[in-house]
């Protein structure tokens, strides 16, 4: 009796002792959850979601604060993508959010822009450039379409542009469908 | 001489349609007017423009250069003035506009300064493939892929060379033509690519419908005594041509999924472009012209025209006895592999080979359900299982489809032509692989914004933090000047 006592005592003092030296050696920074779910989402940083970005969201979602629809940019492959990972069923976007959209860039009308700087600090992704009473411009190939540069602009300089289309970036459309039913 | 041959999968038997382009000798295309050389007419980056409107150019100039690794230049397919750099119409099957460089002849022809080198066997094979692409030659078997980066084995042995004369798609006689008419050039070409190469040993693989180019082919040979290079005929059956269906059955050797040719020890470049090269190193020209058939039952007189790259379409066709106006439909390439040009505007460009042509757009059968026949697993040339390809393309599961290898498609059309349904299947893997690239494309653009948006928020902490630091520095400071006056008060 004593023995098997004695014996039991030792085995979870050394596992005790692996375990505990295996949490310090093997230790994760940061949660990896958020980093898969942060990595799915379109980094827009648009904050459409009631976060302030794209990372915020993601550590709510991880923490169960948040819904995975409702992230208007990423769209219905962002929500099924977000469910395969979570092991959930996809949902349709919250309409609350916001709806999708076409992708678009922001473009400054330059000769009213009167230089004020509030739009490049409203800017998630530095994507415009300018100075205090110098014209500014967006950065188009680093525009994300976040609209967040539109509302703090004095004069109503800035609108939102569909991606142009050249011949480089089109692509092949689905067929039409006539009869597609899946048999 | 009977040789082994293997088989590959799946092919179809197709009506061939070539005799009718093949009764006339080929002629050369009249000059046209305007020339409109378009900056992308390969794989790869656009090239560069290096003219100006208005500038006088002589045949052979180089007018747009190679930008980066993957690029080929253009060159001006005669002398004149270049009047327009911008966007015109392209043979794209988006039907959109690209960026040209547009030429006013002036019936001159004067040729720039030609560097030929006739002696190759003395030249070191990375300066032959430098004299390739700055000739801009790119694959003319259709898919347009700078040759010189192909001719380039980067250290590994190439065990045989290639030289695909199958043209294994109905109408198409553009390669049969040159075979017949030049096959003294394709030959030394051929002993070119060979030297840069090293190739152990040369084959050129050949259908048996096109017994005159056979022929023409072994009388080069013998009249040139060369007996290393092996014309081997092979059956025809499409799409025989495809690069990897072509040394399946000439080396029994599959290439494999997601790899090259050279993987494998096997390089495959076309004739034409063989022919190209001869050209390009022996006479110093760049690649300007190339054997285009114009055919079809909108064009009274079938026949291969020796064309200017840059010429409009429209006028081969009326050189044809076509009239432009009445031709409702133009496809450029073949039946099964060819697009549509929506305007007859649109230059030939490098990869031009067939102009084809209907009076009356075939109505097209309207899709009907699957039926899981599986008629196309049977006909797939690239063994792949075209019905859940087309489930996951449709129900728009694109990691799915592209487990099931969907970028091994050839896209030879094979499935969708045994289809009893009609269902368009090329078009949704086309459409499956266009939005594959497309998530990638904004992943790394998704990518890209994350370290920006992290290295703004990184910033602004950074500011802040020195602001602050600012502060309390200067409240320090201010209470280092007011507490020595506080002390002498008490």
């Amino acid at each position: 009796m004593l023995s098997a006592i004695i014996a039991f005592t030792a085995l979870a003092a050394v596992f005790g002792l692996i375990l505990g030296f295996a949490a310090i050696r093997f230790k994760v920074e940061g949660d990896p959850l958020v980093d898969k779910i942060d990595a799915l989402l379109p980094q827009t940083q648009c904050g459409q979601c009631g976060y302030p970005g794209c990372r915020p969201y993601a550590t709510a979602i991880a923490g169960g604060e948040a819904d995975i629809n409702q992230c208007p940019p990423g769209g219905e492959a962002g929500i099924i993508a977000l469910a395969d990972l979570l092991g959930r069923d996809p949902k349709p976007l919250n309409a609350m959010h916001g709806v999708v959209k076409p992708k678009r860039v922001a473009i400054i009308d330059e000769p009213l822009c009167i230089g004020c700087t509030l739009c490049i600090q409203a800017c998630p992704v530095d994507a415009i450039l300018g100075a205090p009473k110098q014209m500014h411009t967006v950065i188009e190939q680093e525009c994300t379409g976040c609209e967040l540069c539109i509302a703090p602009c004095p004069v109503d300089c800035i609108r939102m542009a569909p991606v142009r289309q050249d011949i480089r970036s089109w692509k092949w459309q689905a067929p039409m469908q006539a009869a597609g039913r899946r048999g | 001489m009977s040789t082994k041959l293997w088989r590959f999968p799946g092919g179809l038997h197709l009506p061939g349609h070539k005799a009718e382009s093949t009764q006339r000798p080929v002629e050369r295309a009249r000059l046209p007017g305007r020339l409109i050389l378009p900056l992308h007419q390969h794989i790869g980056a656009e090239a560069n423009p290096v003219v100006t409107v208005g500038e006088r150019v002589r045949k052979g100039q180089m007018i747009a250069r190679a930008e980066g690794y993957v690029s080929a230049p253009v060159h001006a397919s005669s002398s004149g003035t270049v009047i327009a750099v911008g966007d015109f119409p392209v043979p794209h099957p988006s039907g959109m506009n690209a960026p040209c460089i547009v030429i006013e002849t002036d019936g001159l022809e004067q040729w720039c300064e030609r560097r030929p080198a006739p002696d190759y066997t003395t030249q070191d094979p990375s300066h032959l493939r430098n004299l390739i692409r700055e000739a801009g030659i790119v694959g003319l078997g259709g898919a347009g892929f700078p040759s010189y980066i192909k001719l380039n084995p980067l250290g590994k042995a190439v065990d045989a060379l290639i030289l695909n004369a199958a043209e294994c798609e109905p109408y198409i006689t553009c390669d049969d033509m040159l075979m017949r008419e030049r096959a003294a050039e394709i030959i030394h070409g051929i002993r070119i690519m060979r030297h840069a190469l090293h190739a152990a040993r040369c084959i050129i693989g050949i259908e048996d419908n096109k017994p005159e180019a056979h022929a023409a082919l072994l009388r080069a040979l013998g009249e040139l005594h060369i007996s290393d290079i092996q014309v081997t005929q092979v059956p025809t059956r499409y799409p025989a041509g495809g690069e990897k269906q072509l040394i399946q059955v000439l080396t029994g050797k599959e290439v494999p999924s997601n790899g090259l040719p050279i993987h494998i020890g096997i390089v495959c470049h076309n004739v034409a472009t063989a022919a190209a090269v001869y050209r390009a190193v022996q006479l110093g020209e760049p690649l300007i012209s190339r054997y285009v058939t114009i055919t079809g039952p909108g064009v009274p007189k079938p026949r291969n025209l020796d064309v200017l790259l840059g010429t409009p379409m429209s006028e081969l066709l009326e050189q044809c006895g076509a009239d432009p106006a009445s031709i409702s439909h133009l496809v450029m390439g073949g039946p099964m592999m060819g697009f549509s040009v929506h305007s007859s505007s649109a230059p030939v460009v490098k990869t031009t080979n067939c102009l084809l042509t209907g009076r009356h757009r075939p109505a097209e059968p309207p899709a009907m359900p699957c039926i899981r026949c599986g008629a196309c697993a049977e006909a797939c040339p690239a063994k792949l299982l075209p019905q859940q390809l087309y489930w996951h393309a449709h129900a728009k599961e694109f990691d799915k489809a592209q487990q099931y290898n969907l970028f091994d498609c050839i896209e030879c059309g094979c499935c969708a032509a045994v289809c009893p349904s009609h269902i368009p299947l090329v078009q949704y893997y086309r459409y499956a692989k266009g939005e594959i690239w497309t998530r990638e494309r904004e992943k790394q653009k998704a990518d890209v914004a994350r370290e920006r948006h992290e290295f703004r928020l990184a910033r602004l902490a950074q500011e802040k933090a020195e602001r602050e630091a600012r502060h309390a520095q200067k409240k320090a400071e201010l209470a280092g000047k007011t507490a020595p006056r506080e002390t002498a008060l008490h």
